[in-house]
């Protein structure tokens, strides 16, 4: 039955279905309504038996995480931002460790100068650490993200990022319907471990190892990212067996009959952009979308079959490699690699700064007329700009 | 005529002798010692730390009936350990980071604990680079929440994984490769230090000590100690690198216990938050031949001699000396 939720609300207590172990936890905006949802199902004791530790860093949330997965628990933790470059080291060791531990990333842009609003910047920043990433569209998606979320952890020994954006879907009430405990006990069996440290079976985890072996373990890795690319599909299959709404998938596709210009984005902004599309599509203008749900690993042959028939592609940045243009952007231009597309970049919305429709329209329309730079930022105030120049500001 | 067989080594306290009493002997003079640090790893020929670490982990296996679970940081303990595909270890062992390993144990004691795992006890272990610096905010943390882990600091004075750099626990003229013997002031600046087992105390964990390894019985006893208790526990001990000290490898157990007879090392044991227990000094001994034993001191003593420097350094033995009462002068603890 749907109910009007907070998204973090529904996020926290669909984790809580999940029946983590050991959840661990340091506050930051726009990351708080979640985690202190779970302790309190953790202190009322509606989620047991299950141990939330308060620590004193983001680093320390992950590490925290780090051991108790090691020994064998369910572990769950959530961040955004400067919390998760806060974790920057420890996120390497945890997928180097092969440790499937589930995160949230609320997104938010990374400081100076210091904002809490939504973008990408923040697991953008962290796309090679080893660590897959999966981008909600809505509270929905969120929801249904996580409980499939552990079964992939677990199911391919790597830790999962699952990232919404912040405000947009953290803070938004909408209708959302959370999968039935019964449904997240038959769809996410009993944590069944790799390896796990145990007295009465000792194993070495975490050992030196050098150039005679180093690059087969970051192989293997890979290798792992890729079968991820076919057990993310498979399991969001079950769950749509399972719980009768869409499962997870690669990416998604939306109004793509005639489109010849396609936009390519993650996350929020492709509610937004389904909107403008359909306005477009009333005025005669076929616009078609492209949501990328999966993006660790990179599905490059979805996304291929996806654009294959798309004269133009506009890729949405939420985030931006200054002196590079979008990171996105570059997955795209690979999966298109040897096909004459025309690809641009759009950077919006950093930082918090809203994505309306009428200049999602405008550059849409311009998109059309093959008007648009290679590298565009939307809603740009170039007077703002003048005057930090001006100022020295700028410099 | 009958006459008693004197056995040479019954007087002998040597943490080897079986001919002692079952009570005073070593964890580590029994055939049944687990061995948690096991032959083959590649430590300098002298290394305290290796020492130090098989003492106390042996013991902590005895103490928990074989319920172990150890979680190391980054340094020299854990790449002369883990040269893969070989292990030294007898244990369940886990290497995370350097600055990380307090945090990781409360993430195993945690797990345990949902589990409903309790009976395994958890020993976090690291150099003092990893423990007094890069993982002291971790450290605290754990100490704040009295999460139930023994952390063990194994205080070499320095970095001597990278190189031998100075750490917050070198201590002041010694010589690191960061701290060069060069200029006025050679070696390490005198600093206010940083007391890292008083810093503990101030958390009011369940139990706080210092060992050394010139005492292999007391280290012993103070992880036995430990482990009789739950909550945050920290035993901080002096291990001496010959490598980075610049000292004879077959010195090592000498210069530790010269770094306790001159009281710069002060050994006690402290139970929520208060000292309950001080090894005396039974010789004590100036500071002088403890320096000139060192390599990294020798600037102190050629082309001339620093006596202002010696100074200060026996200033703060003495310190420490008043402070514990080392020499027993206030009557008994
Ligand atoms: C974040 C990070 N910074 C620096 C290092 C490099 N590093 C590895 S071991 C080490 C020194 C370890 O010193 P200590 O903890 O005192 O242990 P020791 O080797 O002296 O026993 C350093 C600086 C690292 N591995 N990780
Ligand atoms: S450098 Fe020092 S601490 Fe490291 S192995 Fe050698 S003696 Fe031991
Ligand atoms: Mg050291």
């Amino acid at each position: 039955m749907p109910e009007q939720l907070e998204g973090s609300v529904a996020v926290a207590r669909t984790v809580a279905r999940c029946r983590p172990q050991v959840v661990c936890a340091y506050p930051i905006t726009p990351q708080t309504h979640i985690v202190e949802g779970l302790s309190v199902l953790v202190r009322e004791g509606s989620l047991a038996p299950c141990e939330f530790v308060n620590v004193e860093s983001e680093f320390a949330a992950l590490s925290v995480a780090i051991g108790a997965s090691a020994t064998g628990a369910r572990t769950y933790t959530a961040t955004a931002s400067q919390g998760l470059l806060y974790m920057a080291e420890a996120l390497y060791n945890a997928s180097g460790l092969g440790l499937p531990i589930v995160m949230t990333v609320a997104n938010r842009a990374i400081g100076a100068p210091i904002n809490i609003w939504n973008d990408h910047s923040d697991s953008m920043s962290q796309r090679d650490c080893g660590w897959l990433q999966l981008f909600a569209e809505d509270n929905q998606q969120a929801v249904d993200l996580h409980v499939q979320a552990f079964r992939i952890a677990e199911e391919l020994s790597v830790p999962v990022m699952v990232c919404m954006d912040g405000f947009v879907l953290t803070h938004a009430y909408e209708q959302v319907e959370l999968p039935t405990q019964e449904q997240v006990d038959a769809f996410v069996p009993l944590y069944q471990p790799r390896q796990v440290l145990d007295p009465q079976a000792p194993i070495t985890i975490g050992a030196m190892v050098g150039p005679e072996a180093f690059t087969e373990v970051r192989y293997l890795a890979h290798e792992t990212q890729l079968r991820a690319l076919e057990v993310i599909p498979r399991i969001g299959a079950e769950y749509a067996e399972v719980t009768g709404r869409p499962g997870g998938a690669l990416v998604s596709a939306y109004n793509m009959t005639d489109a010849d210009i396609v936009v390519v984005a993650m996350g929020s902004v492709l509610g937004t952009l389904k909107d403008t599309v359909d306005e477009l599509a009333a005025d005669g203008t076929q616009v078609g979308v492209v949501g990328i749900t999966t993006y660790r690993p990179f599905p490059a042959a979805a996304v291929r079959a996806a654009l294959a028939d798309a004269a133009r592609v506009v890729v949405l940045e939420r985030a931006i490699s200054p002196g590079v243009g979008g990171p996105l952007t570059a997955d795209v231009r690979g999966a298109l690699a040897g096909l004459s597309t025309e690809i641009v970049t759009v950077v919006a919305g950093l930082g918090g700064r809203a994505i309306t429709r009428p200049s999602l329209r405008a550059m849409l329309l311009e998109a059309g007329r093959g008007a648009l730079d290679l590298l565009t930022f939307l809603d740009l105030d170039l007077p703002q700009i003048q005057r930090a120049q001006l100022t020295g500001a700028g410099r | 005529m009958t006459t008693d067989v004197k056995f040479y080594q019954v007087g002998s306290f040597a943490v080897g002798n079986r001919l002692l009493s079952r009570d005073l002997r070593t964890v580590q003079s029994e055939e049944t010692r687990a061995n948690a640090l096991t032959c083959g790893h590649r430590a300098c020929r002298g290394c305290g730390e290796a020492l130090g670490a098989r003492y106390a982990l042996d013991t902590a296996i005895e103490a928990t009936k074989g319920k172990l679970v150890v979680v190391n940081a980054t340094g020299c303990l854990e790449v002369f350990t883990t040269p893969y595909p070989e292990s030294a270890w007898q244990v369940p062992w886990l290497h995370s980071l350097f600055g990380n390993a307090a945090a990781v144990a409360t993430g195993v004691a945690s797990a345990l604990r949902a589990q409903g795992r309790e009976d395994i006890r958890v020993v976090a272990q690291g150099g003092d680079g990893g423990t007094v610096d890069i993982g002291f905010a971790c450290l605290s943390g754990m100490f704040e929440r009295n999460d139930d882990v023994l952390y063990i600091c194994y205080d070499n004075e320095g970095y001597m994984n990278t190189g031998v750099q100075r750490s917050a626990a070198t201590p002041p003229a010694a010589r690191t490769a960061t701290t060069p013997a060069v200029g006025p002031e050679p070696g390490n600046r005198f600093g206010q230090g940083k007391d890292v087992p008083a810093i503990a105390m101030a958390h009011r964990i369940p139990y706080v000590a210092t060992a050394t390894v010139a005492d292999l019985h007391d280290l012993e006893a103070k992880v036995r100690r430990a482990m009789e208790l739950r909550g945050a526990r920290y035993l901080h001990v002096l291990v001496p690198c010959p490598l980075g000290w610049a000292t004879e490898s077959d010195e090592t157990i000498k210069i530790a216990r010269l770094a306790t007879q001159t009281g710069l090392f002060p050994v006690f044991a402290a139970e929520n938050g208060d000292v309950v227990d001080v090894t005396p000094i039974r010789h004590h001994v100036p500071v002088d031949p403890y320096l000139e034993a060192q390599g990294r001191y020798a600037h102190l003593f050629a082309p001339s001699r620093r006596a202002d420097v010696i100074a200060r350094i026996q200033a703060e033995a003495d310190r420490n000396i008043v402070r514990y009462d080392l020499l027993g002068r206030r009557g008994g603890t």
